[in-house]
């Protein structure tokens, strides 16, 4: 079933990335009868994404406010659920996840025909693994997911994940705003959504400075926790 | 009277007339200012009916009439901090909705104009 592939990429100060970036996605080779199109969603960078990216031919929306990354990727949820996408894949714009890596997603998800699907760099612990107090991080909220949706999630945090129809339609209407990635996992399980894990192969950022960092970890650790427990209790 | 009961009563009057100006003026809505208004009702009626308060700290077992002013305001304040986050949440929510759906329609303006070249 040939179908509309959607590209976001939220991006804050990534003039720097996206000059390779876009290139090699756009020039990715999807299976049959897909087309890509890539969606840059500039939360109010301070430098020149918005031109760098419209000159690599990327559809671009400028958001009017900083939204954070739960608003800029649930903008392109929206592009895509009123431009009639089925499926949308987030990737990060500074370099972190490779272009020809999604080919796994879309595979695995025209195979399975899981709902989400999440590229995870711990399931074949190949590519770059991230430092030893994430690694820890991340095993935390694995089992804090697990303890709330029964899923195995390895890599919960990983924001290069593919949205179908189904999950799209979710994610429009309710997506977290501020680290939504462990805690909209708990959401699309609720509301019974089948979540699948693949391996790809990560590289270090290109550029920019991740968004948690120093004591912001502690607050990041708690505030997650927090909303993943209010999001099971929702009800959905 | 007490020297103390007209000072209350008359900062209270202004306090009262404050709030009144900054509605008239459209500064204030008229939701919020209910709780101000209540508070300085509440607060007026005490600094002419000084036995009230012995009344109502007899009532509630409070040995210094002033700590039950304290708890009660406190209390209040509380409450009324918390609505006041609540607000602040739908604001937030109400302004990420309309920033996502101003950046979409500019998006869609822009294909448009781009059609018709």
């Amino acid at each position: 079933m040939p179908g509309k592939v959607l590209i976001v990429i939220p991006c804050y100060n990534e003039e720097a990335s996206l000059p390779t970036l876009l290139p090699e996605l756009l020039s990715t080779a999807l299976p049959d009868g897909y087309q890509l199109e890539a969606l840059i969603v500039n939360d109010c960078s301070k430098d020149n994404t918005s031109a760098v990216a419209k000159k690599h031919k990327a559809t671009v929306i400028d958001l009017p406010v900083n939204l954070g990354i739960g608003g800029a990727v649930q903008t392109g949820i929206l592009y895509a659920r009123e431009n009639d996408f089925d499926m949308a894949i987030q990737l990060d714009g500074d370099g972190q996840h490779p272009p020809k890596e999604l080919l796994k997603l879309i595979n695995h998800h025209i195979e399975t025909g899981a709902n989400v699907v999440i590229g995870s760099r711990f399931l074949e612990k190949k590519g770059f693994q991230s430092s030893f107090a994430r690694r820890m991080g991340i095993k935390y909220f694995h089992w804090v997911n697990r303890l709330m949706t029964g899923a195995q999630i390895y890599d919960s945090t990983s924001g290069f994940r593919l949205f179908d129809r189904k999950a799209i339609k979710l994610a429009s209407v309710s997506y977290p705003d501020e680290y939504p990635e462990p805690e909209s996992l708990v959401v699309f399980s609720k509301a019974g959504l089948k979540v699948a894990e693949v391996p790809v192969i990560m590289a270090e950022r290109q550029g920019g400075q991740s968004s948690i960092r120093h004591f912001g970890s502690l607050y990041y650790c708690f505030k997650v926790s927090l909303a993943m427990f209010f999001s099971f209790i929702r009800k959905p | 009277m007490l020297r103390i009961q007209i000072i209350t009563i008359a900062v209270n009057i202004l306090f009262i007339l404050y709030i009144s100006r900054l509605i008239v003026k459209g500064k204030l809505r008229e939701e919020y200012a209910i709780v101000w208004i209540i508070c300085t009702v509440f607060l007026l009626l005490f600094s002419f009916w000084t036995d009230g308060l012995e009344l109502l700290r007899r009532l509630t077992g409070v040995v210094v009439a002033a700590n039950l002013v304290f708890t009660g305001f406190i209390f209040a304040i509380l409450v009324y901090l918390l609505h006041l986050s609540v607000v602040a949440s739908k604001l937030y929510n109400d302004n990420k909705k309309l920033a996502q759906e101003i950046a979409l329609l500019k998006e869609e303006f822009k294909k448009h104009l781009e059609e018709k070249k």
